[in-house]
């Protein structure tokens, strides 16, 4: 696909207007998982605006997000990053034989207090 | 007054206390919870992508059920609260998602969000009333300096949600006072513990788990109140010094139920 496409692709998924991005930095800084990004929130933003998707794909920084709603609720425009994040993820794990987690993970993650909720979570976050 | 009652998979098994004591206060402040008679998990997280419909269909199937039984439904859980929640949204606000849904479902009578949901929390605040709540209380939390945990899944995004302002909340802090307990603020308190990061990435759940722990401490809580069953496991496996509790464990103990519960 070509940048336009894959630009276009997430538009389709997320719904979100990036044009509306006022460049404030404000999701970023309430970003909880922000150490652990390589690509920030708001850069999330102009980089799906430039089509510069193909680095956002390959980063880790898709897996690191929390889908905490917190750079949605506090952008002052209404842009919802948490939402292209979800998409370029999404798109990384539905491609054939891209699942980040398998069930030969899960093992080695639980003790005995593991919730039920933290692995379908993960499932549903890392996994297609 | 009947309501649905969905409790989620992790109700049924590491989090069995904050489902048995919803149940048994439900019970004592007159509140019948009717759990279907078949249901699926949630999912745990919902998906913002608006082409994902497979994953949203047992919290419309759910939703459908109650509006069949013509009662409302309560969720107890953050996350099952949140999924459910904003999948209602969707198929109340966003017609073409409505639409792809009803026609893979291909029920005879489409659903298009009707059904009220509540949070256990709303039922208490909104349905019982913390004030009759209060009256209720036989053994209060007197003295106990408690502090609310509400992460991030209960309040947010905050237009879908609706249960309370998302950057400053009140509804388990009113509820610690019904009970008589000493409410402590600290900045933290709506911030995400690390989720389901902890499968992926173990040091940033610690860390944000960690952050909160530690803000609450020292804010001076004795005890943190949560709906969130993951939020409780990421704070206690990351050696949170504050124990952490089920809000509905302090509602049954402060209703006089708890010695009960659990047999
Ligand atoms: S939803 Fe993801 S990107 Fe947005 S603030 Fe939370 S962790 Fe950061
Ligand atoms: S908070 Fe909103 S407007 Fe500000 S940089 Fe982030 S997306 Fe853009």
């Amino acid at each position: 696909m070509t940048n336009e496409q894959l630009k276009q692709e997430i538009l389709r998924i997320s719904n979100v207007n990036v044009t509306k991005c006022m460049k404030c930095g404000k999701c970023t800084a309430s970003c909880p998982a922000y150490d652990e990004m390589e690509y920030h929130p708001h850069q999330f933003v102009s980089m799906v605006n430039n089509g510069d998707i193909q680095p956002l794909l390959n980063s880790d920084s898709i897996y690191r997000c929390l889908s905490c709603f917190a750079c949605m609720e506090r952008c002052p425009r209404g842009v919802e990053p948490a939402k292209l994040v979800e998409a370029v993820r999404l798109m990384a794990v539905r491609k054939q034989g891209a699942n980040r987690m398998k069930a030969e993970d899960v093992p080695c993650m639980l003790d005995e207090n593991t919730p039920g909720q933290l692995l379908v979570s993960a499932f549903r976050k890392y996994s297609k | 007054m009947k309501v649905t009652y969905f409790p989620g998979c992790t109700l049924k098994n590491k989090a069995r206390d904050l489902d048995e004591y919803a149940r048994k206060s439900a019970e004592a402040l007159g509140i019948t919870l009717e759990e279907p008679e078949t249901w699926q998990c949630c999912g745990g997280v919902f998906t913002t992508a608006n082409d994902e419909v497979a994953t949203k269909l047992s919290s419309v199937r759910l939703l459908k059920a109650a509006a069949e039984a013509g009662q409302s439904l309560v969720t107890v859980c953050s996350a099952c609260h949140n999924v459910v929640k904003q999948t209602n949204y969707a198929m109340a606000n966003d017609s073409a998602f409505a639409d792809r849904v009803n026609r893979y479902m291909a029920e005879d009578a489409p659903y298009t969000g009707e059904t009220k949901v509540y949070h256990y929390l709303e039922l208490l605040r909104d349905v019982v009333g913390f004030e009759n709540l209060a009256k209720a209380v036989k053994k209060p939390l007197t003295g106990k300096k408690i502090g609310a945990y509400y992460g991030c899944l209960l309040l947010r995004p905050g237009k879908v949600m609706g249960m309370d302002d998302a950057e400053n909340p009140r509804i388990i802090e009113d509820l610690i006072r019904a009970l008589g307990g000493e409410v402590v603020i600290y900045a933290r308190r709506n911030e995400c513990c690390g989720g389901y990061v902890s499968a992926e990435s173990p040091a940033l759940a610690k860390k944000n788990s960690n952050l909160i722990a530690e803000n609450a401490a020292s804010a001076g809580a004795e005890l943190l109140v949560t709906a969130c069953p993951l939020c409780k496991y990421n704070l206690e496996k990351n050696g949170s010094s504050v124990p952490v509790v089920y809000f509905t464990e302090l509602l049954a103990e402060a209703l006089g139920l708890k010695e009960d519960a659990n047999d």
